[in-house]
């Protein structure tokens, strides 16, 4: 009873620097010794994994890119959970992203001009993923079914919608692809090497594209959305104790709709990405999963803007050093890297908190032992 | 002369920076029962706390029955002959009585068998101490003091001989608490010890045969009982003189009544299940007048206060605020009635009153955000609320007065001093107040008091729902007491006496006495 009941107090950077790098550290040892014993060098690994995330202008650019995307659905996890709600669903939202840029593309590409277009791929992105999240929003809010259920099934439905779109409305006849047209020249997100070459800086050619602005941008929106705006106030009130922002007059409905559409918005901008910005077409399977990633972000990002971005930078890395290790050693599988990110999202995200009363412990010694040297 | 029941020798426990028992020295006689009183955070639930083997003391020692001991938890206590009854009930609801005591102290797997033989131990049990239990109702349909009587009941069973007892009487009526103080005597004559923990210094005098009082971590006094009086006690207590009650110059009279600020008529609330809640209820609440709700937990008084608030929708009923008049299909909102100069102290300040993982300049401006002063074009401005929640904890004397703090770092006092600071000094014309000292020490009652009198002073309307009878006695000009949902007598002051106002709520009807 006394060990369970009595949390220790520890200073912010404690908790805010020193745990995560530790979970991390924790993450990566016993990675290690998996490596160990399916017969690889830990070392080795960890070095080309590093090396093809961060060594390379070609492997840093895959690593944002992958990391822009991560950025968006972390950001929408964390917007819904500021208001008390888990957005599940994601994927689904940002699957209807990449139908609202589609569309957008295919609808106005051919005739106007890129400014016009592109602005339109993302508020259609943007609105789509809005749509879809305020369906199970409103049957939250009105009838109290409860969002994890719904927007799980949404899941399923966006899914449906996608394939159904593209075999009988989208596909081009004649193409044996499940795909799109591609966009006309007005709807294609322009890549960060054209805009470093048109600057006269070269860079590599990757799918890295100006998405990446879009969500730095969207972080610090999130971030002034919720600790700096009235909007964000009562949301966190919603998110903390439903009864004191009752009592305070704050209308839970409206906060509802107002947390999961900002959330399907920003899951939906991850169509701008991988639609509008690398693949120029709708296809079928441009989220991959990355809707759950954001779960996963946001949990190891603590939901805060600039932990979501730091630990989108991490998978971001896990996914390029990842296929980069397949790709160099000879025997070492994909399903070795997801080992890892698994071990990471359950020491920095399950059991971030658990080492630390340990950490504390530790800390508070050193900080008596430092008291007593101070005074003896 | 034998030895001491429990003896604590120099107890000294730290949290961190809070020395929360500094060198504490008490001895327990066997067979007397002793009070422990102490401001909140004075350091009297710690040092019980240790006694039950919830904590271990940085240093000191343990002795029982003049042995020296070793407590690392509460299964060492009860070994020991220690039990303990907590202020909030460790009971299974859904449970018969029976098997509330049947549980983890099991004779025999065979529960048949089991239920037979402590069925046989209680009822000698329940002969020789007085304690009455309905051994076969479930827990959830015993009243409150029933309850009370079986963790009594249970914790002898299970061989206690020292009995620690937090805030026993909070939850009771007058009577039901004459009831127990009879029951505790018995108890103390078949040669039980008994450490009473209390805040309500005329049960420390009627019960206990000596008393110790904390203050900061401390014993500041340990005296027989008859060597001492209630205002010695609350001296030590606080270090220094307290008014507590209506001084000299005010008495218990009726004020003049001024204009109605806010009337409810035929105000029907029932809950979820259909059960009423609220029956009929009528009120005015006048200009320059504070109401006091009376009435046993539970009859309807929070609900009173839900739905005058807006936090409630009732089913029935009119309510009339300045010249707004609401129905129940277009009730008052809490938002509405903040701009119609209704503010509400909510009993719960935990779960409403303030957002606890929420910097104190946070909750500091909680229900009034969306004021113009706190921010334009749909941002806050942290300057503003930070400089007007250190304003308000500068006038309400909240420690530690920084506004920067997490709401949920205060202790209950202070959260509780932030609240009414953020509801009163906006200056409403009404002021609905539940439980306004609850779990707060009594130099802040006396200032809470205080406040609230002003406010009448000034002309408010003040409705305060308690259930510390001393309370209403000390700050009402008129008091409703409730029962059932229902209005079961209405009482100028100067009529009221504590057996009156008891006799009401233990459910005697009594004439309706007009009202001024």
């Amino acid at each position: 009873m006394s060990s369970s009941a009595t949390p220790v107090e520890m200073p912010r950077w404690l908790d805010l620097v020193v745990l995560p790098i530790f979970n991390l550290a924790l993450a990566l040892l016993v990675c290690g010794i998996v490596v160990l014993i399916v017969g690889h060098d830990p070392g080795q690994v960890l070095a080309l994994l590093v090396k093809g995330a961060f060594g390379s202008r070609i492997g840093f650019s895959y690593t944002l890119y992958y990391a822009t995307t991560f950025v968006f659905t972390g950001l929408a996890v964390a917007v819904a959970f500021h208001g008390g709600l888990f957005n599940i669903g994601g994927e689904g939202q940002a699957m209807l992203g990449g139908i609202g840029t589609a569309l957008a593309a295919l609808a106005l590409g051919d005739l106007l001009p890129a400014w016009i277009v592109l602005p339109a791929m993302v508020l259609a992105a943007a609105g789509f993923g809005m749509a879809w999240a305020a369906v199970p929003a409103a049957a939250q809010a009105w009838r109290g079914s409860h969002v994890v259920i719904t927007t799980i099934m949404f899941n399923f439905i966006a899914s449906a919608l996608l394939s159904y779109l593209l075999v009988n409305v989208l596909k081009e006849p004649g193409n044996m692809t499940v795909e799109s047209r591609s966009f006309g020249p007005g709807a294609k997100l322009p890549g960060v090497h054209e805009l470093l070459g048109a600057l006269g800086i070269e860079w590599p050619r990757s799918p890295l594209n100006l998405s990446v602005l879009l969500a730095i941008g969207a972080a610090v929106l999130v971030w002034l959305l919720v600790w700096r705006s009235r909007p964000g106030y009562m949301l966190r009130a919603v998110g903390f104790s439903p009864e004191a922002a009752h009592y305070a007059g704050i209308r839970p409905k409206a906060q509802i709709m107002l947390s999961m559409s900002i959330s399907g918005a920003l899951a939906g901008l991850v169509g701008v990405n991988e639609v509008a910005g690398v693949h120029g077409r709708l296809l079928l399977d441009y989220v991959v999963g990355a809707g759950f990633a954001g779960i996963a972000v946001s949990l190891i990002g603590r939901n805060h803007p600039v932990g979501i971005v730091l630990a989108a930078l991490l998978f971001g890395a896990l996914y390029q050093g990842g296929a980069e290790l397949a790709f160099e050693i000879p025997g070492f599988s994909r399903d070795m890297v997801y080992t890892l990110q698994g071990l990471i999202v359950l020491f920095s995200g399950a059991m971030a908190q658990v080492a630390a009363p340990t950490l504390a412990r530790a800390w508070q010694a050193i900080a008596r032992r430092h008291l007593k040297a101070a005074h003896g | 002369m034998t030895a001491p029941a429990v003896a604590l020798k120099r107890i000294d426990k730290r949290f961190g920076a809070v020395h929360a028992n500094r060198a504490v020295d008490l001895v327990v006689e066997r067979g007397t029962v002793h009070g422990i009183v102490g401001e909140n955070g004075a350091g009297k639930s710690t040092l019980m706390s240790i006694l039950y083997g919830f904590y271990q003391a940085d240093s000191g020692a343990i002795e029982v029955d003049g042995q020296p001991v070793e407590i690392r938890s509460s299964r060492d206590a009860i070994a020991l002959g220690i039990g303990m009854v907590h202020q909030h009930f460790m009971l299974v609801e859904t449970f018969s009585a029976l098997d509330n005591i049947l549980l983890g102290a099991e004779p025999d797997w065979r529960l048949g068998k089991a239920r037979a033989q402590v069925r046989a131990d209680l009822e000698r049990l329940m002969h020789d101490t007085g304690l009455a239990v309905r051994l076969e109702l479930a827990v959830e349909d015993l009243p409150v003091g029933e309850r009370q009587r079986l963790e009594i009941l249970k914790t002898l069973y299970r061989g206690a001989r020292v009995l620690i007892l937090d805030e026993p009487t909070a939850v009771l009526t007058p009577q039901e608490t004459e009831q127990l103080f009879a029951t505790l005597r018995r108890l103390r004559e078949g040669g039980t010890t008994i450490l009473l923990i209390t805040h309500k210094l005329k049960e420390i005098m009627a019960l206990c045969d000596r008393v110790t009082v904390m203050r900061a971590g401390a014993v500041v006094l340990d005296a027989g009982i008859a060597e001492t009086s209630v205002e010695a006690l609350a001296v030590a207590m606080v270090g220094r003189r307290v008014q507590l009650g209506r001084s000299d110059t005010e008495a218990a009279r009726p004020a003049a009544a001024g204009a109605v600020l806010l009337s409810a008529r035929g105000l029907q609330w029932r809950d979820a299940l259909g059960v009423p809640r609220l029956a009929d209820v009528d009120l005015d609440l006048h200009a320059g007048e504070i109401v006091g709700i009376a009435g046993v937990s539970g009859n309807g008084q929070s609900e009173l206060l839900d739905v005058l608030s807006g936090m409630r929708v009732p089913q029935a009923g009119e309510l009339v605020v300045g010249r707004m008049r609401f129905g129940p299909h277009r009730w008052i909102d809490p938002g509405t009635a903040r701009e119609l100069g209704v503010a509400h102290v909510p009993e719960d300040r935990h779960r409403r009153g303030l957002v606890l993982p929420f910097g104190a300049w946070e909750s500091g401006v909680l229900g009034y955000h969306r004021r113009p002063r706190y921010g334009r074009r749909g941002f806050m401005d942290a300057g503003a609320m930070t400089a007007d929640t250190a304003a308000m904890m500068a006038r309400y004397d909240v420690r530690p007065a920084d506004p920067t703090l997490r709401s949920s770092t205060f202790s209950g006092g202070n959260q509780q001093k932030l609240v009414l600071a953020r509801e009163a000094l906006p200056e409403p014309t009404v002021l609905l107040v539940g439980q306004p000292t609850r779990g707060v020490d009594i130099g802040a009652i006396e200032f809470i008091h205080g406040r609230l009198r002003a406010m009448r002073d000034a002309g408010g309307a003040v409705l305060v729902v308690s259930s510390e009878l001393d309370e209403i006695l000390a700050l009402a000009d008129r008091v409703i007491v409730m029962g059932g949902g229902r209005v079961v007598g209405t009482l100028p002051i100067n009529a009221c006496t504590e057996s009156e106002l008891g006799k009401l709520m233990g459910g005697a009807h009594a004439p309706e006495v007009a009202a001024a």
